[in-house]
């Protein structure tokens, strides 16, 4: 436990002496968030509230961008076997790069939730502790899965050729770009699969449509089993040397982290719940609810509901 | 001790490991006893350090068995590594680490530790306290390097090939900290490919080739077992026929290396007048000639017929 705390604080030091980590994890989501409440909602502060859980959402899964790379690193330039001599085990060292992502994540996403009260004047953000759940179980789950990434590959230029690919699919197909509305239903078809899709929706659920945290459970338990599915294999796939490379049972193990969205993929392909809850917060982007009367000024994002979704349940 | 003979502290049988096809180790065995500074020589790709990991808990053997202060390196890793302090090769720490907290931060990984100030002082570090590791020089980062190794004060000291790479001058200061922890009687295994580092640093010295234990014994008893013979480097205008000159008188034995004749001889002197005399009635030419004094490289040109370089 000591040791873990210790790399922990190592971490958080290395972190906020790195100037990638920097723009990564703090230019950049700002970056993002100011681009979606000011031009995505044209301010209004009811876009801003809908598009803080795409903002929130970016922000928790660029963490396995940073830990992956990070990993890759510190295993090329043999400094994890440095650590290897020590009595530090591999689970310190995998525990203590989450943690410090995640303490690294918190002042950010605080801050969004600052400027969006300051600035876009967003008066609530729905169930405090939804928030904080989904933010902290994401982080580690997207964390888990740039070690998975780190652990699956040889070479840094691998490493970011895997996470371009998992990216991209993670931020268009999500509803962490374009919302669920605007997307095409096979995309929505496939968006049931990804986890980025829970944790879009989960947010969205908690800060827009003000869910308590017994209305997200789905989201929630689907993203904790795949942490800690991830993160035990990540542990298992451990490597300390540079020279050993990727052996072949990894991939397999690599592939069994898909299985808990696949399982819950097909659940939701049936019951449709996350897309509905989806389509009707977009559509109440513009429509709020009696509660919450909007200003009477005209709507200040278009909406398109889309047409491709059969009659949605009420 | 109630023993009035302490085990060894670092026990080595019949060591093998294998990367894939390629036999890294074949057989390895020696004993390192406490306070003693014991040197692995060998030319690179001999298998040193693949010892010295296994030795460290680092990599698995495939065959022998190993003891390290008494305890198996596979069955009780974590224990082990509260006894070791170890300088590796091809390592580093992370660049925007500063070097206090580089010392603080593994200290606190052991239950048993020596204060980081101390270390600091008695490597030169002092300056450097608050200097990121990438700021640093190459013996400064080898310096930390064996600092680090002391910070949980281990019974067992493990340095592979600690002055590789570095200039003679960085290279002085290096043994200096490594005699010093001679006089404190450590006990330190280290690998080399440096002659002078084994004579110079090592009580005892394991000379090591392709795998194997060529030669084990002090620095002395090593070069006395080529008994004391001198050595004559030659070159010549042409080759000669394979065995003409092991014949000479006062040649006690020669060989070719690289295309350099090499003879031992115990009488130089009239070694050399009859090589001379044999080169003028084969109407051959002398080129170079170099007479050197008994070292550990002699016993490994005997033993493997090659030179021992880099």
């Amino acid at each position: 436990m000591r040791n873990f705390l210790s790399l922990t604080r190592m971490r958080i030091q290395l972190a906020l002496r790195n100037k990638m980590f920097f723009f990564f994890s703090v230019i950049f989501p700002l970056g993002m968030f100011f681009v979606y409440s000011g031009i995505f909602a044209k301010s209004h502060p009811r876009g801003v509230k809908f598009f803080l859980g795409p903002v929130i959402a970016l922000n928790v899964m660029g963490s396995f961008w940073g830990l992956s790379a990070m990993l890759v690193m510190f295993r090329e330039h043999g400094i994890l076997r440095r650590f290897h001599v020590t009595p530090v085990t591999a689970t310190d060292m995998l525990a203590s790069s989450i943690l410090a992502n995640y303490v690294l994540t918190l002042p950010t996403v605080f801050v969004e939730l600052l400027f969006a009260r300051l600035i876009f004047h967003v008066n609530t953000f729905g169930d405090p502790l939804a928030l904080l759940f989904l933010v902290t179980v994401g982080t580690i789950s997207f964390a888990s899965l740039g070690l998975v990434v780190a652990s699956i590959t040889n070479t840094m230029q691998e490493t970011q050729v895997l996470n371009q690919l998992i990216w991209l699919p993670l931020i268009f197909l999500s509803g962490a770009t374009l919302p669920m509305g605007y997307l095409p239903k096979s995309a929505q078809n496939i968006s049931v699969f990804l986890p980025a899709t829970y944790l879009v929706s989960g947010l969205q659920n908690a800060v827009f449509s003000s869910f308590p945290v017994r209305r997200i459970l789905v989201q929630l338990v689907a993203l904790a089993v795949w942490a800690l599915l991830s993160f035990f294999v990540a542990a298992q796939l451990f490597r300390w040397e540079p020279e050993v490379k990727v052996p072949r049972r990894a991939k397999l193990w690599a592939a069994a982290t898909i299985l808990p969205f696949f399982f819950f993929g097909v659940w939701e392909s049936r019951n449709r719940q996350m897309l509905d809850q989806a389509q009707a917060a977009f559509r109440a982007v513009d429509e709020p609810a009696n509660t919450n009367p909007a200003p009477k000024s005209a709507p200040s994002m278009r909406v398109v509901p889309n047409t491709n979704r059969a009659s949605p349940q009420p | 001790m109630p023993n009035n003979m302490p085990a060894p502290i670092l026990q080595v049988e019949n060591l093998v490991k294998n990367y894939g096809d390629v036999q890294a180790v074949r057989g390895v065995s020696f004993c390192v006893e406490e306070g003693e500074v014991f040197g692995l020589l060998g030319p690179n790709g001999a298998g040193k350090t693949t010892t010295v990991e296994i030795l460290e808990g680092l990599r698995h053997p495939d065959g022998g068995s190993v003891r390290v202060c008494g305890l198996d390196p596979q069955q009780n890793a974590r224990e082990l590594k509260h006894e070791i302090g170890a300088s590796l090769q091809s390592t580093a720490l992370p660049d925007k680490l500063r070097v206090m907290e580089a010392l603080r931060l593994f200290a606190g990984f052991y239950k048993r530790r020596r204060d980081p100030e101390d270390l600091l002082k008695r490597f030169g570090l002092e300056e450097k306290r608050n200097t990121y590791y990438s700021k640093l020089s190459g013996g400064q980062k080898q310096r930390l390097a064996l600092a680090m190794a002391l910070v949980n004060d281990p019974r067992v000291l493990f340095f592979d090939e600690p002055t590789a790479g570095l200039d003679p001058q960085v290279r002085r200061e290096i043994y200096d900290i490594i005699e010093e922890l001679r006089r404190d009687k450590k006990t330190i295994l280290m690998t080399t490919h440096y002659i002078e580092e084994a004579e110079r640093l090592c009580d005892r010295v394991a000379i090591v080739d392709h795998g194997k234990v060529i030669a084990l014994g002090s620095p002395r008893e090593l070069k006395q077992r080529s008994g004391g013979k001198t050595r004559i480097e030659v070159k010549l205008a042409r080759p000669v026929t394979n065995g003409a000159l092991q014949r000479l008188e006062g040649v006690a034995d020669a060989r070719e290396v690289d295309g350099t004749y090499v003879l031992h001889t115990q009488r130089p002197p009239q070694a050399i007048v009859s090589l001379v005399k044999h080169l003028e009635a084969e109407g051959n030419e002398l080129v170079s000639l170099e007479i050197a004094t008994p070292s550990l490289e002699d016993v490994f040109i005997e033993m493997t017929g090659r030179r021992l370089r880099d």
